[in-house]
C-alpha cells in the first residue's frame, strides 16, 4: 500500500507545483501587497503595514471612474442579456424549422476574437473625417443627429459599451437557456394545452419555474462576468481607458500594474480585493434571493 | 358523452433524412364509443394506441377523417376548446405548485364568462379531492407523494374542470404491482361516480380485461376488434386478438376441416359443421383441455407444474406451431407424470378457427356459432 | 349561430393566433440573426474594398464590385500578422496540451487512487475554483518579471496551464466510470499510468474533447494576461496584435487593412466552429456550468 500512495502524490505533483506558485501563493502574497505601504517597485521595499492603499484607491479619481462605469456596465447588461436570452430561447424552442441554422448563427459570437469584432463594431460606430460611420446614417434616416459614439459623449460610448457587451455574453445565455429549455418535460405543455392554459400563465407558471435554476445560475454568472468586464472596452477605446473615460475596475487593476501609470502593485492589490469583495457581496445576496425563488 | 371516430387516420413522416418515410400510426379507424363507458384501449407497445388518444384529446390533428363527441365535430378544434380531460403517462403534475394548486389550476386558466368565483372554484377542488381521496393532501408537493396519490392528484385534476371525456394514458404503468391492483379498482370507482366517457390505454391485457366495460384492441394501427371483454375473450376477431388476450396464451394448431370434422396432425378431434374442407389454424385456450384417456388428441408428456387450484400441463403435439403448448386443468384430476404420452378431449366453446388466408376467426365449434 | 358555427370560428381564431405568433417568432429571430451576423458580414466587405474607395465613401456601400485582395497582403506584410498567428499558434498548442498534461493525472488521482489526505487536497482545490483570476495576476506579473520571463513562451504558459474547474470536472467523469473495471486491470496487472492512458482516457474521450475545445477558444481569444507580460512584438498574440495594429499599424486609418488582419485572426475558431459545431455546443454547455 506505500507504493501506492507515493504514486497518488505523484499523479498531482504536477497540478500542485502550478497551482502552488501561480493562485496559492499569489492569494496570500496579494493580501501582504493590499497592506503594504510605500511599496517600491523597483527597490521592493515598503515603510509600513496599514490600509492606506485602499484609501488611497478609494480617493482615486480613476478609480471611481472605473467603479461608477463597471456598475452602470453590470446594471445594464445583465437585465437586458439575460431577458434578450430568455425572449430568443423561448422563441427557438417553439420553432423546428431553420432552428439548426438560428442557433448556429446566435453562437457564432462566442467563439470570436472579442478585440477583432470589437474592431468592427468601432467602425461602425464611429465617426470621422470622411464618414460619419454606418450606424450615424440610419440614425440620421430618423432626424437625429450625427453622435460619435467612441470619442464623443459618454451616454453614446456607454451605450456602444453596453450594446456590444451583450452582443458578446448572448450567445452562452442562449445556449444555456435553450438546453434548459429542451429539457422541460413536454408532457407538462401537453397537460397546459389540454387545460386551456393561456400562453402567458405557461410561461409564469410551468417553464418560468422549470428553468429557474438555469436563469438563476446565468444571472450569478452574468453578474461575476460582467463586474470583472475589461477586454470588450479596450476592444472599443483602446488601451488607454482612462483617457477615454471608459476604465473599469479590472482595467484600474491592469494599469496599476503595468503601463504608463503602473509599477504600484499595492494599489492594484488593493483595488483587486475591493473588487473581490463586491463581487462577493453581489453573489452572497444573489443566492439568498435565490433560494427564496428558485423551484429545484 | 358519445366518441365517434369516422375513418380516422394519422401519417407520420420522418424528418431530416428520413421524411420519406412514412409511418401510419392510427389506419382507417371507424368506431363509435358510447356514453358514460369505461373503454380500454389495448395493443402491444407501438400500435398506435397514444396516438389515438392524441387524436381524441385534440393534441395530434388527424391525417385523414372526423372525430364527433356527440353530434359535435370537433375534429378541427384545439384541444383546449374540446372539454377534455387528460392523464398523462407520467402524470404531468407541475413539480413547483402544491396538489391544490396543481388541481385548481385548469379552473384559473378559465377567462371571461365561463370564469367560476373563487368560492365555486375552491368547491369543485375539494369535491374532485373528495372523490380521488387525497383530501389530507393538498398542501403537499408532487414530490412528497407516492406513486398511487401522484395518480389521484392527476385524475383529480383532469376531472375538476368537469370534462365530457377523461382520457388516461397508461395510468398504471408506473405503480408497482400492488398498487396497479389498488388503482384500477379506484379508476373503476370514480367512473362509475361521475359517469364520464372514459378511455384508457394500456397494453397490458388483464388491466383492461379487469375493469373495462369494452375494450378496443389495436395493432399496428388498425382496430383488431370492440366489445365486452368477455366477448372479445370468448369470440376474438381473428388470431392476433385470440393471442392476445388470455394467459396463458392460446394454444395455435396447424389444422385442417375434413368433411365437417376438425383435423389435428391426421387425427380427427371434434366434429365442426359448417365449413368447407381447406387448412385453417385452430386456436384452443389451456382450459380447453380436459384429461381423457379416451380423448381424441394425443399428446407428449413434457411437464406437470401444480399451481394451488389449477395444475398446468406441458405438452408437445405435432401440429402445434411453438415449441410446446399448455394445458390448464384442475389440480383435483390425478395426472400420471410418468407416463410418456396423455390423451385429451376438446371443450368445444374453447375451440376457434381461423382461416389461413387472412386469419379472420371462421366460427366457433359450439352451436355452430359461425360468423 | 349554430355549435358548429362556433366551432368554426373558435378554429379560425386559434389558427390566426398560430400564424400571427410563428411570425412574430420568426421576425424576432430573423432581427437578432442579422445583428449577430452583420459586423462579420461588414468586416468581410471592408477587408475586399479598396483603400481609396473606402475611404471615398461618405456613405458606407453594402457591397463591392471591385473586391480587391491587397489588403490581405498588406495585413501580412507591413504588419506582423503572420508571426502573430503563428505566436498565438504555438501558444494554443503548448498551453492546451501542458494543461491535458496535468489536469488529466491529477483527476486520475482524485477520482481512482488512494493515499492520504486526498480528500482534503481536493476540498482545497475545490475552494481554489472560486478564486478569481483577478486577485492572482498581480503576484503572477511580478513573479514573471522577477525571473525574467517577460517575453518567452514560458512567461506566457506556465501561470494559465492549470484549470481547477477542469480538474473537477474530468475527476466526475472519471469517477462515473465503474470501479469494477479498474479493479479488473488491476487483478489483470495492469499499472496505473496504463490503465489512465489505454482505458480512462477512452472511455471519457468526450470531456477531454470538451476541455480541449473550451482551452483553445480560451487561448486563442486571450487577451489580458499576454498583454500583461509581452511589450515586445515578437511575443504579441494575436489579441494583442490587433490592438498593436489599431494604434500603431498601417497608419491609423486603413481600415480595410486593419479589417483584413480582423478577418484572419477570427477565422481559425469559426472554422472550426463550423465543422464541430455540435461538440462544441454541447461542450461549452456542459464546461461552462462552473460555480
Amino acid at each position: 500500500m506505500k507504493r501506492k500512495r507515493s504514486s497518488g502524490w505523484l499523479y498531482l505533483l504536477p497540478a500542485i507545483l502550478l497551482l502552488g506558485a501561480f493562485m496559492v501563493y499569489p492569494l496570500i502574497d496579494v493580501l501582504i501587497y493590499s497592506v503594504e505601504e510605500g511599496y517600491n517597485s523597483a527597490s521592493q521595499t515598503f515603510n509600513g503595514v496599514g490600509l492606506y492603499n485602499y484609501s488611497h484607491v478609494l480617493r482615486d479619481p480613476y478609480f471611481m471612474q472605473a467603479l461608477k462605469n463597471t456598475f452602470i456596465i453590470v446594471i445594464i447588461t445583465v437585465p437586458v442579456s439575460t431577458g434578450l436570452a430568455l425572449l430568443i430561447s423561448l422563441q427557438l424552442s417553439k420553432i423546428k424549422k431553420l432552428r439548426d441554422l438560428f442557433q448556429t448563427v446566435f453562437f457564432l459570437p462566442y467563439v470570436t476574437n472579442t478585440l477583432a469584432v470589437g474592431l468592427v463594431f468601432m467602425i461602425l460606430f464611429k465617426r470621422t473625417p470622411y464618414s460619419d460611420g454606418l450606424i450615424n446614417l440610419m440614425i440620421s434616416i430618423f432626424g437625429a443627429g450625427p453622435v460619435d459614439f467612441i470619442d464623443g459623449p459618454y451616454a453614446a460610448k456607454m451605450f456602444v459599451m453596453c450594446f456590444y457587451t451583450v452582443w458578446v455574453v448572448l450567445p452562452f445565455k442562449v445556449l444555456i437557456l435553450t438546453s434548459a429549455l429542451a429539457s422541460v418535460k413536454k408532457e407538462y405543455y401537453n397537460a397546459a394545452r389540454v387545460d386551456g392554459t393561456p400562453r402567458w400563465r405557461v410561461f409564469t407558471k410551468i417553464t418560468l419555474p422549470a428553468i429557474s435554476p438555469m436563469l438563476f445560475y446565468l444571472i450569478i454568472t452574468g453578474f461575476i462576468g460582467a463586474f470583472k468586464a475589461y477586454s470588450d472596452e479596450v476592444a472599443l477605446f483602446g488601451t488607454d481607458l482612462n483617457a477615454a473615460g471608459m476604465n473599469t475596475i479590472v482595467g484600474y487593476i491592469y494599469d496599476m500594474l503595468y503601463g504608463n501609470g503602473g509599477g504600484y502593485p499595492s494599489y492594484a492589490a488593493a483595488a483587486a480585493l475591493i473588487l473581490f469583495a463586491i463581487v462577493l457581496t453581489i453573489t452572497v445576496i444573489n443566492l439568498m434571493v435565490s433560494r427564496k425563488h428558485v423551484h429545484y | 358523452m358519445e366518441i365517434v371516430l369516422k375513418n380516422l387516420s394519422k401519417v407520420f413522416s420522418g424528418s431530416g433524412k428520413r421524411r420519406h418515410e412514412k409511418v401510419v400510426a392510427v389506419n382507417r379507424f371507424d368506431l363509435t364509443i358510447p356514453d358514460g363507458k369505461l373503454v380500454g384501449l389495448l395493443g402491444p407497445s407501438g400500435c398506435g394506441k397514444s396516438t389515438l388518444l392524441n387524436l381524441i384529446c385534440g393534441l395530434e390533428e388527424p391525417t385523414e377523417g372526423r372525430i364527433l363527441f356527440g353530434s359535435d365535430d370537433v375534429t378541427d378544434l384545439p384541444p383546449e376548446a374540446r372539454g377534455v380531460g387528460m392523464v398523462f403517462q407520467n402524470y404531468a403534475l407541475y413539480p413547483h405548485l402544491s396538489v391544490h394548486d396543481n388541481i385548481i389550476f385548469p379552473l384559473e386558466n378559465l377567462r371571461g364568462a365561463k370564469r367560476l368565483p373563487k368560492e365555486e372554484m375552491e368547491k369543485r377542488v375539494a369535491e374532485a379531492a373528495r372523490l380521488v381521496q387525497i383530501t389530507e393532501l393538498m398542501e403537499r408537493r408532487p414530490d412528497e407523494l407516492s406513486g398511487g396519490q401522484q395518480q389521484r392528484v392527476a385524475i383529480a385534476r383532469a376531472l375538476v374542470k368537469t370534462p365530457s371525456v377523461l382520457l388516461l394514458d397508461e395510468p398504471l404503468s408506473n405503480l408497482d404491482a400492488r398498487l396497479r391492483l389498488q388503482t384500477r379498482e379506484e379508476i373503476r370507482r370514480i367512473q362509475t361516480e361521475t359517469g364520464v366517457t372514459t378511455v384508457f390505454v394500456t397494453h397490458d391485457q388483464e388491466e383492461a380485461m379487469s375493469i373495462s366495460d369494452y375494450i378496443i384492441v389495436m395493432k399496428e394501427g388498425v382496430l383488431q376488434q370492440l366489445g365486452e371483454p368477455q366477448t372479445i375473450y370468448e369470440k376474438p376477431a381473428n388470431l392476433f386478438v385470440a393471442k392476445f388476450l388470455g394467459t396463458p396464451q392460446i394454444n395455435v394448431f396447424d389444422a385442417e376441416i375434413r368433411s365437417g370434422r376438425l383435423c389435428l396432425g391426421g387425427a380427427e378431434v371434434m366434429p365442426m359443421q359448417g365449413l368447407a374442407d381447406m387448412p385453417v389454424w385452430a386456436g384452443i385456450r389451456p382450459e380447453g383441455f380436459v384429461i381423457d384417456p379416451a380423448g381424441p388428441l394425443e399428446c407428449g408428456l413434457v411437464r406437470v407444474e401444480v399451481m394451488g387450484r389449477d395444475t398446468s400441463i406441458v405438452f408437445t403435439h405435432p401440429a402445434f406451431t411453438g415449441a410446446s403448448a399448455r394445458a390448464i386443468v384442475p389440480t383435483a384430476k390425478n395426472v400420471d407424470r410418468s407416463a410418456p404420452t396423455l390423451r385429451f378431449s376438446l371443450n368445444p366453446e374453447k375451440v376457434h378457427i381461423f382461416s389461413k388466408t387472412d386469419e379472420l376467426r371462421l366460427g366457433a365449434a359450439a352451436g355452430g356459432d359461425v360468423q | 349561430m349554430t355549435r358548429q358555427q362556433e366551432f368554426a370560428r373558435i378554429r379560425r381564431r386559434a389558427r390566426a393566433k398560430d400564424i400571427a405568433f410563428t411570425a412574430i417568432r420568426y421576425t424576432l429571430l430573423g432581427v437578432w440573426a442579422v445583428i449577430v451576423l452583420f459586423p462579420f458580414y461588414w468586416m468581410i466587405l471592408t477587408s475586399v474594398k479598396e483603400y481609396g474607395a473606402y475611404n471615398s465613401e461618405f456613405i458606407p456601400k453594402f457591397f463591392t464590385l471591385t473586391p480587391t485582395f491587397k489588403n490581405y497582403i498588406d495585413a501580412f506584410t507591413t504588419v506582423s500578422l503572420g508571426k502573430y498567428f503563428i505566436n498565438t499558434v504555438i501558444y494554443t498548442a503548448v498551453t492546451t496540451a501542458l494543461m491535458l498534461a496535468v489536469t488529466v493525472p491529477a483527476a486520475f488521482a482524485f477520482a481512482r487512487l488512494e493515499f492520504k489526505g486526498r480528500d482534503t487536497v481536493f476540498v482545497l482545490f475545490l475552494a481554489l475554483m472560486m478564486i478569481p483570476t483577478e486577485l492572482v495576476i498581480i503576484t503572477n506579473f511580478v513573479t514573471v518579471t522577477d525571473l525574467g520571463l517577460r517575453n518567452t513562451f514560458t512567461g506566457l504558459i506556465l501561470p494559465t496551464a492549470t484549470s481547477v474547474f477542469y480538474i473537477y470536472l474530468l475527476k466526475e467523469n472519471f469517477g462515473q466510470v465503474p470501479i469494477e473495471i479498474y479493479k479488473a486491470a488491476k487483478v489483470d496487472g495492469t499499472s496505473d499510468l496504463k490503465f489512465l492512458l489505454k482505458v480512462l482516457v477512452p472511455i471519457c474521450r468526450p470531456t477531454i474533447v470538451t476541455i480541449t475545445i473550451l482551452k483553445v477558444i480560451e487561448c486563442w481569444n486571450a487577451y489580458v494576461w499576454p498583454r500583461l507580460i509581452t511589450d515586445n512584438e515578437a511575443y504579441y498574440l494575436v489579441s494583442n496584435g490587433i490592438q498593436e495594429i489599431r494604434e500603431n499599424g498601417f497608419g491609423r486609418d486603413n481600415i480595410p487593412a486593419m479589417m483584413a488582419a480582423v478577418v484572419v485572426i477570427s477565422v481559425p475558431l469559426i472554422v472550426l466552429f463550423l465543422i464541430f459545431r455540435k461538440k462544441i455546443m454541447a461542450g461549452v454547455s456542459r464546461g461552462g456550468l462552473k460555480g
